[in-house]
């Protein structure tokens, strides 16, 4: 199969290390390698680094660096945080409330905790998938402890009422967590004005490295320690710091929230004409997702496709040179249609045939009518083979 | 997914893509809800088959196993079709992940469902 086109639009799973953070993490591999707690001079050249990025980081979401805790990712920021809370305030609590379109990560967390004897409640979404803050508010009780709401979706790129969630969780004392892994540099945040108590984010989600994250816990919040061993992080994630990626995550989070503005009037461009043009020349599909733009994430755009499967779409566009997801990244592997898609109420032979487009800052207005091109062919060549389709 | 290059190349390029309409069996099995359904028809001729054809709605690998099935009972009798097992539908593939096996037990019993509606229908 040849490949002369490279189209990468899966940015929602993961983004390339933009070169200027790459240059900023090389001297912290093989000159400044010290370990940020040894205590001489090597050490402290690297603690300087680390608390530089600590300060970067900080600020893009308007906290204190005290308040800044490195993780190996998103995923261990959202185990952390919920199971953290849960158990520093089991004796008070034990009822914990998040969404049905979480990330795996918040999900999986939370059924562990219920076989653990919490009681979980997980709020239904619209049919655009954006909870409905009135249901939130009915199921608050008394012994309420955290309440876990996603700050933007990873597969429809909806984007949650976060700050009113932010102030109604405030206004019943309830810890606040939100999984900001896909909005960080994508959707201002800022932690203090949208009353967020413990915030997820990763690294490689805006053009930073993998492997590191950060939980932002809001000074004098209580938590359990996740990791046990040295006292990093204030005592409470024990493991040698990583500088490199840090400082790599830093120079990210600092570009990502300069470029605000510029990268999603660019990245929503191509995403809005590639959206029409879908619409435009493909029959029998389904938008997921918010229709208005002011609700969704620039880069998204997931569409399900009828009378064929995701997968069979998602190799068919591989071959053509394009890079895109079906569901969700982690289902890739499963056989299962997709929760959140079925959550807005696609029906279930419908959601095996989506695809999830995800759009970043180098893409083009090129690559997206390539892409549209290949995908009316796509989909009438499979729409061909399937026995559903009869046109 | 890891398929390899004949997985590919089968599901790249399908052989037998579409249904016969004068067919002597047809068989479809799977669901929608499951995300594959395969049909296949068969046109046979003195029990021997002359003609397969297929419809899939699944996966790259349903796609694949359902043109490889098609293609290896052209020119089989009945009885040597009935015998095609999936197991020898992946061999010819030269192998699928594991959590796709159960695509080429749908390309089995589609044509095994096929021949059954061909022996009811000339009462065998």
């Amino acid at each position: 199969m040849s490949q002369d086109r490279c189209i990468y639009l899966d940015n929602s799973a993961t983004t390339y290390t933009d070169p200027r953070v790459i240059e900023e993490m090389l001297p912290y591999f093989g000159q400044v390698y010290g370990n940020a707690s040894s205590q001489h001079f090597m050490g402290r050249q690297a603690l300087k680094a680390v608390d530089e990025a600590r300060a970067k980081i900080a600020k893009a979401i308007g906290a204190k660096p005290s308040e800044i805790y490195f993780t190996s990712g998103g995923t261990e920021s959202d185990n952390w945080a919920i199971k953290g809370i849960a158990h520093a305030k089991a004796d008070k609590g034990k009822h914990i409330i998040t969404s049905c379109i979480e990330h795996p990560a918040v999900m999986k967390t939370c059924e562990s905790l219920q076989k653990q004897g919490f009681e979980i409640t997980y709020l239904p979404v619209n049919n655009e998938g954006i909870i409905n803050l009135d249901d939130l508010q009915n199921a608050i009780k008394e012994d309420t402890i955290l309440i876990t709401i996603m700050t933007a979706n990873n597969e429809m790129g909806a984007i949650q009422p976060f700050k009113e969630v932010g102030a109604i969780a405030k206004s019943k004392g309830i810890v606040f967590h939100t999984d900001a892994v896909q909005a960080i540099g994508n959707v201002p945040i800022d932690v203090v004005k949208d009353n967020i108590d413990l915030l997820s984010m990763s690294g490689h989600k805006f053009y930073g490295p993998k492997g590191i994250g950060v939980l932002y816990k809001r000074n004098g919040l209580k938590i359990e320690r996740f990791m046990d061993g040295g006292e990093q992080e204030r005592n409470l994630r024990a493991s040698t710091i990583n500088t490199p990626a840090i400082v790599g995550m830093g120079k990210a989070i600092e570009i990502a929230v300069e470029d605000m503005a510029k990268n999603n009037a660019h990245i929503s461009e191509i995403r809005d004409y590639f959206v029409k043009e879908v619409i435009a020349n493909i029959d029998d599909i389904y938008y997921n997702g918010p229709k208005d733009n002011s609700k969704r994430l620039p880069s998204n755009a997931n569409f399900s496709f009828k009378y064929i499967e995701g997968e069979s779409i998602l190799m068919r566009l591989d071959m053509a040179g394009i890079a895109v997801s079906s569901g969700s990244a982690c289902s890739s592997g499963s056989l299962e249609p997709s929760y959140v898609l079925l959550s807005i109420g696609v029906p279930i032979e419908v959601a095996h045939g989506s695809i999830r487009f995800s759009f970043g800052k180098n893409n083009t207005l090129e690559e997206a009518k390539y892409t549209v091109e290949k995908l009316v062919q796509t989909v009438d060549v499979l729409r061909k083979m399937s026995p559903l389709y009869n046109k | 997914m890891m398929y390899n290059d004949k997985v590919k190349e089968a599901f790249a390029n399908p052989k037998n893509v579409g249904f016969i309409e004068d067919a002597d069996g047809v068989g479809k099995v799977g669901n929608a809800a499951c995300g594959d359904i395969m049909e296949i028809s068969l046109k046979i001729k003195d029990d021997k088959i002359v003609d397969a054809k297929f419809r899939t709605f699944g996966c790259a690998a349903a796609i694949a196993t359902s043109s490889t099935a098609t293609e290896m009972v052209k020119g089989m009798t009945i009885d040597e079709a009935l015998n095609l097992t999936n197991a020898k539908v992946v061999e010819e593939l030269e192998g699928l992940p594991p959590q796709k096996i159960h695509c080429s037990v749908l390309a089995e019993e589609a044509i095994k469902e096929a021949i059954e509606d061909y022996k009811k229908k000339n009462g065998k």
